[in-house]
């Protein structure tokens, strides 16, 4: 507890700017558990998304009923938003940015108009984004309070997961890789900074996540340019320190995994889902994504490709390595292990032990040990994960190099998109279960191109689908690395692109909600998997979220260009 | 790799002031393609004007990058476009819009609001990597027929003739598709997963509701989730019944479950031989 008391002095030093403003978010409410407020990515820090919460319950929950809708309008040249057709004052949208505004998306098919991103709720205001946009709602009504919009050079543009706040600031990554610090209360900009060039195809899409008065930034990279996760002042944006995935210098120990310095330096490994923060240690807990080329690994040399799709544990004061765990040796198949760890203390092997988990794109489930990094369970969450030739001493999966592809085709499972992806899994103490969506999927993965010389990025190979066995709700035992139960979503097929919500959240009420491929905001019982209620929306794009205000509990949704929020009737 | 240094070490901005075209060459990682790929006319005889190609690159990037990767040739979940039949095809943007305009939602591709024009600049730009995708000292061709026919056919007879005849549903199927890679996709998985023919015919998924015992409903599965099922019945129309758990009792009979069933238990080589199989079967 020392630990964590000087830490909370320290941050409440650096807090001053905004605190005294009633929007400004208190230090303090980060380091709770995840109960009234939504103030980060996951809730709180620890990955859970389990919520204290109980007015909403297992007894009541069927009478859960519509308390507010609101519908976003993105893109430049719209004002505002959510009051269409109402005859409200429009919203002021403000608009930043170094493009001309040509590349800007808009309309309902647009993926600016598709909020996949958490929303935070922080003193009765709502906060969320989606690629070069963000908004201010209302928490109690939904009405929007204000648009931001950047005007964009370019990027990929597939999704924004959600704002990071401090004091009185947001913070939204764009796709064309800029930093932008908006006033939470009006939505004006404060400054902005360039995260890397968008001319060697770098793009963001990740929340920021703010640890005292670092702002921790991700980025994405579907070529070869090198990973990393950067440290922010707040105040002023300057860098405060950078980790790079791989090795940058001759003199890293982990060079020994490569095959040379160059292929290291550009080896991927991005971190574009943020991860967990445990403050008793400082230590930040982030998956790492695909070593690169992805596919044609030849020029990548024969060894695991350190620290590619793997578990790291990184100081936010000094920035260092404290520990890694690498769920996916020597990728081949573009399994990023970006996936959220979960931070959770429960007892295993007859004592109290401080755990993270985490289920990886590649289908393999792990329990470590999050203070030293030690290896404590493995198990498979998708029984038809057939690219392994099992288990090692270090629970590591042992890749079968027949399976990384073949000219004539190698039949692999899962497919490309993954036993499971960037959408949230949810760990519940009441049944001591890890909840996450899954598919177990086939496809023939083709060798194209012989060539590593010119091989980089995602190239290099076909990957055509040879079909689903089914898509899954999974409940996963921590303590075994066994599927306790699973849900079948009736004929759904594979997931094709990687933007599907699904995110999932659990409560003290015994409750697990989730989104599901009918288009459903499904309520579970988490001790079996059994429906409690439903409410049909259509595409539930993002994650299921609780917040209490006025002594209401409401839960939220977002599907596609609409929240949706709900409470007791 | 030494095209990626290039590429990285500021080599892109003269790249892009002398010739966007080359950018398509310079994934390819061939400085002779590159020379040849300069103000290379298509197929079709137009000639690329940069300006549109730029436009072009900048659309791909925000709209197109994240599925089919930043060289076309796929990324997460898309296909590669630089090898894609109907890329290849298109002369200015006329078949590629019908995609871009309808999606490909059983692929996971969304539709895309494009005017005509934007339509027009994604395809100039597409249509720069078509030397360098055909460059054949870089492409490996696809060659799938490594099987052993004869073990191939001793598969087929054990696991696939309960159902098939090469006799009868499948009488010259290695002659109605030609392409071994397209056979292969189409026997593992017919009607559905990406790079099948479209020759076979796949009788779609039916659906028994089961009422009472005095009121049963058949007919092809429209939608189910866990809470609504909608059939079409033989007469055309569309009945949506709700569900409550096992009420009513609902069966869903698939067609292509036999060959789900089976894709836990091949090796390659079984596929490897049943499509060297199938192939002779002209």
């Amino acid at each position: 507890m020392t630990n964590l008391k000087t830490f909370l002095f320290a941050v409440a030093l650096t807090l001053t700017p905004g605190v005294g403003t009633g929007q400004a978010l208190d230090p303090a409410e980060l380091l709770k558990p995840l109960s009234d407020s939504w103030p980060t990515y996951s809730g709180d820090y620890s990955g859970k998304r389990y919520s204290a919460l109980t007015q909403i319950n297992q007894s009541n929950v069927k009478n859960l009923g519509l308390a507010w809708t609101s519908r976003i309008t993105a893109g430049l040249n719209n004002a505002g938003g959510g009051g269409r057709g109402g005859g409200a004052a429009a919203a002021p949208t403000i608009i930043g940015g170094e493009g001309t505004g040509e590349l800007n998306e808009s309309g309902p098919n647009s993926r600016s108009s598709r909020i996949v991103s958490s929303i935070l709720e922080v003193n009765g205001k709502l906060y969320f984004s989606t690629p070069d946009n963000a908004w201010a709602a209302d928490a109690r009504d939904g009405h929007i309070l204000w648009h931001f919009v950047w005007k964009t050079k370019g990027g990929t543009h597939t999704g924004n997961r959600g704002l990071g706040m401090w004091g009185n600031r947001l913070f939204l990554e764009t796709p064309d890789n800029y930093l932008v610090c908006l006033d939470a209360t009006t939505g004006k900009e404060l400054w902005h900074k360039m995260l890397a060039p968008l001319s060697q195809q770098y793009f963001s899409t990740n929340s920021p996540i703010v640890i005292g008065n670092h702002v921790m930034v991700g980025l994405g990279n579907d070529l070869d340019s090198p990973a990393f996760l950067t440290a922010y002042d707040p105040e002023t944006g300057e860098i405060q320190w950078r980790w790079h995935a791989t090795p940058q210098e001759a003199s890293d120990p982990a060079l020994k995994t490569w095959a040379n310095l160059t292929a290291a330096k550009f080896g991927g490994g991005h971190m574009w889902i943020p991860g967990s923060y445990d403050p008793e240690t400082h230590l930040y807990i982030v998956g790492t994504g695909n070593p690169t080329p992805a596919y044609t690994s030849k020029s990548r040399g024969e060894g695991d490709n350190l620290y590619t799709c793997t578990l790291v544990a990184i100081n936010v004061d000094t920035g260092k390595l404290a520990w890694y765990f690498q769920t996916s040796p020597h990728d081949t198949h573009d399994w990023d292990s970006t996936q959220t760890p979960v931070l959770v203390d429960a007892p295993f092997n007859g004592r109290q032990r401080k755990l993270v988990i985490t289920a990886t794109r590649n289908g393999f489930f792990y329990t470590l040990d999050r203070v030293t990094g030690e290896h404590l369970v493995t198990g498979k969450f998708s029984p038809t994960a057939n690219w392994d030739k099992g288990v090692d001493s270090r629970g590591q999966p042992v890749r079968n190099p027949a399976k990384d592809f073949d000219i004539a085709g190698a039949l692999v499972s899962p497919t490309n998109a993954g036993a499971t992806n960037w959408m949230p899994p949810t760990f519940s103490p009441d049944t001591g279960l890890f909840y996450v969506t899954t598919q177990d999927s086939y496809a023939m993965y083709y060798l194209m191109d012989t060539d590593p010389r010119g091989s980089m990025g995602l190239g290099g190979k076909d990957e055509q689908g040879a079909g689903s066995l089914g898509t899954f709700l999974t409940a996963m035992d921590y303590k075994t690395g066994k599927i306790a139960w699973r849900h079948q979503y009736p004929e759904a097929g594979a997931w094709g692109g990687t933007n599907v919500g699904h995110a999932l959240l659990t409560t003290a009420g015994k409750l697990l909600f989730g989104g599901d491929p009918g288009g459903n905001l499904v309520a579970y019982d988490p001790a079996t998997g059994a429906i409690l209620w439903h409410v049909h929306l259509g595409d539930v794009s993002g994650p299921a979220q609780t917040y209490m205000l006025d002594g209401k509990q409401y839960i939220l949704v977002s599907a596609v260009d609409s929240l949706y929020a709900f409470a007791l009737n | 790799m030494s095209s990626a240094m290039r590429f990285r070490s500021g080599m892109l901005t003269h790249i892009l002031l002398t010739v966007t075209i080359a950018t398509g060459a310079l994934v390819a990682g061939q400085g002779s393609v590159q020379a040849q790929t300069r103000a290379r006319a298509n197929e079709a005889g137009a000639v690329s004007d940069p300006a549109q190609v730029e436009r072009g690159k900048a659309l791909y990037g925000v709209r197109c990058t994240f599925c089919h990767g930043a060289d076309a040739r796929g990324g997460e979940g898309g296909p590669n476009l630089v090898r894609s039949g109907l890329v290849l095809n298109d002369t200015k943007g006329e078949l590629i819009a019908p995609v871009l305009q309808n999606g490909r939602p059983e692929m996971g591709m969304p539709k895309f609001d494009l005017t005509p024009a934007q339509v027009a600049d994604i395809a100039s730009f597409l249509h720069t990597f078509r030397a360098a995708g055909r460059d054949p000292a870089r492409n490996a061709p696809p060659n799938v027929l490594v099987g052993d026919a004869k073990a191939g056919q001793a598969y087929f007879n054990a696991k696939c003739a309960s159902c098939h005849s090469v006799t009868g549903d499948l009488k010259g199927l290695g002659s109605k598709i030609a392409d071994p890679k397209t056979l292969q996709q189409t026997w593992l998985m017919p009607g559905a997963g990406r790079g099948g023919s479209t020759v076979t015919n796949v009788p779609p998924k039916t659906v028994t509701v089961t009422v009472s015992a005095a009121q049963k409903f058949e007919g092809r599965l429209e939608r189910i989730d866990d809470f609504t099922v909608t059939l079409v019945d033989a007469g055309g129309m569309s009945r949506t019944f709700i569900r409550n758990g096992l009420i009513p009792a609902v069966e869903v009979h698939d067609p292509l479950r036999p060959h789900k069933d089976l894709l836990p238990m091949y090796t390659d080589k079984d596929i490897h031989d049943v499509t060297a199989y199938l192939a002779s079967i002209k």
